[in-house]
């Protein structure tokens, strides 16, 4: 309801007393040794409370990161990316700090940087980490921050009767929540406050409170619900730095990051992927043989997690007797790459879905029979030593085909692809809940997952409604500060609904029980209500009953990824496209999409995100990507020049369908969902491109210019050989 | 200088710099924070008000142009705490999600609806196609508006 009026605070929205504003001051250069930083003109410019640099900070500098601490609070000897905040300024006002950024002077000298893949794995660039951060690491001279390497089976070429080989590359993309990240922080009482839209604020509070040195139980973290997450806003940005400002100035700092800023602030790892896939006559995967190259940033972030995950399960919802990935997350003097929606599994769907799609037109196969043979039934065990198949997958794939029409006569210039998607989910992880039955019979609920859009406040209310049997206005949702709600991991990989709910419906039974103590000595009890049984019991002083819930899956040490995946996030997309031959440009005229979900607890917020997370993939299939300049600049940095899609991108006719059959680990039989749409479409996309147009395309975005330029050359290579 | 805003029916008088944007002047100085602020370069509509009846994007208007002239907010659609027919059916479709670009959506369509009182699919996308959203796939605002059309034509609001 609030956010239909404009009442609901965002970040930005809240104000504090006696807040000083922060500007944060970079260099437009990619890699650079920095000398003197002049801030005399700075510092005495009016309005201006102070102007901090590295030399500024407490030694040794401090450094941090989810994984790694590698991270400073501002760049130290070398800025590493452009846009990496290599100052700082404190002023009374917003314009008095922006004024005064723009009188720092910073002496540097420019120095070569890693802008691709190929130059991180060129033995001559320089290297973007210290290797003195990477002590033990036998990777530590080397731009690759990891390398993993996993499979089964023997690869067996001659087993094929076809072999399929192509590279595939996918994109540097942008979140672009419409929210641009934005931070508070203020001492307290109790040592500092820091508010900020994060998804995960006890992996915030972790990482602020090492940065500073400090116990856990001195740092608050308050996440207003956000203007949008998407991954973005998952993991740790400028925090450290901002509670350190409001410690050292004693006074609440606020900084609110321009959209140009928030671009520079995270982004999606882009992909170098080559892929072999070998394949019998009738179209049965016999092995794959996937390399997998991501492009992460200055700083590992959570990079690395992304490229393990995204590759352990690269091979998809298929049976291959035989497989071998190895990936490599390579650092690079750009952005920080982090989580986001689909968390690297995009990007390695978009090579083995196209894989798919180009074998079954080389067999004469047709693209949904292909992997109908591919499928495993529910239950049978596909990924070697992890959860087997837990959905009906073969009839998603018949649904989304059959939502578009698959076999109907297609008019000119278009052309049907299908996809499907496979992503693990959570593996290791915890959520607790607490729930506080109040005197007159209404309750609290208190839990640290975070809102940003996918509706977990109310598909929390309605599960804790059902179990207390209490009507959803007499239930408080509380989420979003350390100091009130109890630990949960995060939020993210779809888990939250499946774990945030079994710990609310567990905190829910233990007060049912309580409630049920508390009745067996009161003669009257079953004629009483909630409420008078709760005055019976605590008599005149009043209290109340707390459950507190647990769930979870349990860390499994020898799992390549610490456990396995509590569920997986299932996916089709089928999909009709129009190309004009003249421009290149594609119209989705159909989009159908299937997901297996157990039990949708609220459908219509399911279908939404399933919308959502489908227009989002139509955006880094047809039109976003971050260019990089050759001094490591965004050169389409902000709104004018990085198109997402609008309202007129829509596909014409668009539908989402879910399957139902209890069958997830959920409430009630629910599995996680929300990212799946960003898993299928790139490669449904490229197929009925392929058959609308004629090109074969495998660098997303699949632009009309380069849509165009396939055709000319395709167009050329015919006449040639009509001579 | 000097500027006297009619905002939601109440006149202001305030002083603004003059570099100073509408969108500055509604979100720091009036606390009108329902107006949100994104690319600020008139690309989103994320900060769309109405502008003498006219959407605009605050942020590309300076505060200083607007001496004298009458601004309609999200929070000066409904009233006495009722939703308006626009906010009413942004919820009852489910067309919202993490709600930020809703405010400048919600008002860009209030203008839509005052020119193009029952548009069509196509003209919900062209009266909307300033307004970007990047949690939903769009189709549920576009029924949204729809039906506050319908309902509007129905009971002669």
């Amino acid at each position: 309801m609030e956010r239909v009026t404009g009442s609901q605070q965002y970040t930005a929205d809240i104000r504090v007393d006696r807040t000083l504003h922060v500007k944060l001051v970079s260099l437009v250069c990619a890699h650079a040794r920095i000398g003197t930083i002049h801030t005399d003109d700075a510092l005495r410019a009016p309005g201006v409370r102070g102007v901090f640099t590295t030399d500024d900070l407490p030694k040794p500098v401090p450094r941090y990161g989810p994984v790694f601490l590698d991270r400073p609070m501002l760049a130290t000897g070398e800025t590493k990316f452009s846009g990496e905040p290599v100052a700082v300024i404190v002023a009374e006002t917003k314009d008095a700090a922006e004024q005064a950024a723009s009188l720092v002077r910073i002496d540097f000298e420019e120095l070569p940087a890693v802008l691709s893949v190929e130059a991180a794995l060129d033995a001559a660039s320089p290297l973007v980490q210290d290797p003195a951060l990477r002590p033990n690491d036998p990777l530590a001279d080397t731009n690759i921050l990891r390398r993993w390497t996993f499979g089964w089976g023997q690869i067996d070429e001659a087993a094929a009767d076809l072999v399929v080989e192509a590279d595939y590359g996918f994109p540097m993309v942008t979140h672009f929540a419409i929210e641009p990240h934005a931070f508070l922080a203020a001492p307290d009482s109790n040592g500092v406050v820091v508010w900020t839209p994060t998804q995960h604020p006890y992996v915030l509070q972790r990482v602020v409170a090492a940065a500073l040195n400090w116990p856990i139980a001195r740092v608050r973290i308050i996440s207003p619900d956000s203007g949008g997450g998407f991954g973005g806003k998952g993991w740790p940005k400028v925090e450290p730095l901002m509670a350190w400002l409001a410690l050292t100035l004693g006074r609440p700092v606020r900084l609110v990051l321009t959209l140009e800023e928030s671009f520079q602030a995270s982004r999606r790892a882009s992909a170098h992927i080559r892929a072999r896939s070998g394949f019998s006559s009738d179209g049965r995967i016999v092995f794959q043989d996937l390399h997998a190259d991501f492009l992460l940033g200055a700083y590992a972030d959570i990079g690395g997690r992304v490229v393990s995950k995204a590759s352990y399960a690269a091979c998809g919802p298929y049976r291959v007797p035989r497989a071998r990935i190895v990936a490599r997350a390579l650092l690079s003097h750009t952005t920080p790459s982090t989580a986001f929606r689909g968390f690297g599994t995009p990007q390695a769907s978009w090579a083995v879905e196209s894989q798919l799609n180009e074998a079954a037109e080389k067999l004469g196969i047709d693209p949904v029979e292909i992997r109908r043979r591919n499928l495993p039934a529910k239950g049978e065990a596909f990924r070697p030593d992890d959860t087997p198949a837990d959905g009906e997958w073969s009839t998603a794939l018949s649904r989304a085909a059959a939502g578009i029409g698959w076999t109907a006569p297609l008019g000119p210039n278009r052309g049907r692809g299908i996809s499907l998607g496979l992503k693990s989910s959570s593996t290791a992880s915890r959520s607790v809940a607490i729930v506080r039955l109040h005197f007159d019979g209404s309750a609290s609920v208190l839990c640290g997952t975070s809102d940003m859009g996918q509706g977990a406040r109310t598909v929390l209310m309605q599960i804790a409604s059902q179990e207390l049997g209490i009507a959803p206005d007499r239930i408080a949702i509380v989420m979003g500060d350390t100091s009130v709600v109890p630990y949960d991991s995060s939020t993210s990989a779809s888990r939250s609904t499946v774990f945030m709910g079994n710990a609310v419906i567990d905190a829910c039974h233990s007060v049912k029980r309580q409630l049920h103590a508390a009745s067996t000595g009161i003669p009257t009890a079953l004629d009483m209500s909630v409420t008078e049984l709760l005055k019976a019991h605590f008599g005149p002083p009043r209290g109340e009953i707390i459950g507190v819930g647990e769930a979870g899956n349990a860390y499994e040490p020898d799992h390549p990824l610490g456990g396995r995946a509590a569920f997986w996030e299932f996916m089709c997309a089928a999909c009709e496209v129009e190309v004009d031959p003249e421009t290149g440009e594609v119209t989705v005229q159909k989009l159908s999409l299937v997901s297996d979900v157990g039990k949708a607890l609220n459908p219509r917020q399911v279908e939404a995100q399933d919308e959502g997370a489908a227009v989002m993939g139509l955006g880094h299939t047809l039109m976003e990507q971050l260019v990089l300049g050759g001094d490591g600049r965004i050169l389409n940095l902000g709104s004018l020049d990085y198109r997402i899609p609008s309202i007129k991108d829509v596909p014409m006719h668009f539908e989402s369908t879910l399957i139902e059959n209890g069958d997830g680990p959920g409430p009630y039989g629910a599995k996680g969902a929300g990212e799946g749409g960003t898993l299928a479409v790139a490669a449904a996309v490229g197929a009925a491109i392929n058959e609308a147009a004629g090109v074969k395309l495998r660098e997303l975005p699949l632009t009309p210019e380069k849509i165009w330029r396939a055709r000319a050359n395709e167009n050329h290579k015919t006449k040639k050989g009509d001579e | 200088m000097k500027v006297a805003l009619t905002v939601n029916g109440v006149l202001h008088a305030i002083d603004a710099a003059p570099h100073h944007s509408l969108l500055d002047v509604l979100r720091d100085q009036l606390t009108l924070t329902g107006t949100k602020e994104c690319c600020a370069e008139g690309e989103c509509g994320a900060c769309t008000v109405l502008l003498n009846g006219r959407a605009v994007n605050s942020c590309l208007v300076l505060a200083v142009e607007c001496d004298g002239e009458a601004i309609t907010t999200i929070e000066g659609l409904g009233a006495h705490g009722r939703l308006d027919a626009l906010q009413q059916a942004f919820v009852d479709t489910g067309a919202v999600q993490c709600g930020f670009c809703i405010p400048g959506m919600i008002v860009a369509a209030r203008y839509l609806l005052s020119i193009t009182p029952q548009p069509n699919e196509a003209e919900i996308k062209e009266g909307l196609a300033g307004n970007l959203c990047r949690c939903a796939g769009y189709s549920r605002i576009i029924s949204a508006v729809s039906l506050a059309a319908n309902r509007k034509i129905q009971t002669g609001d």
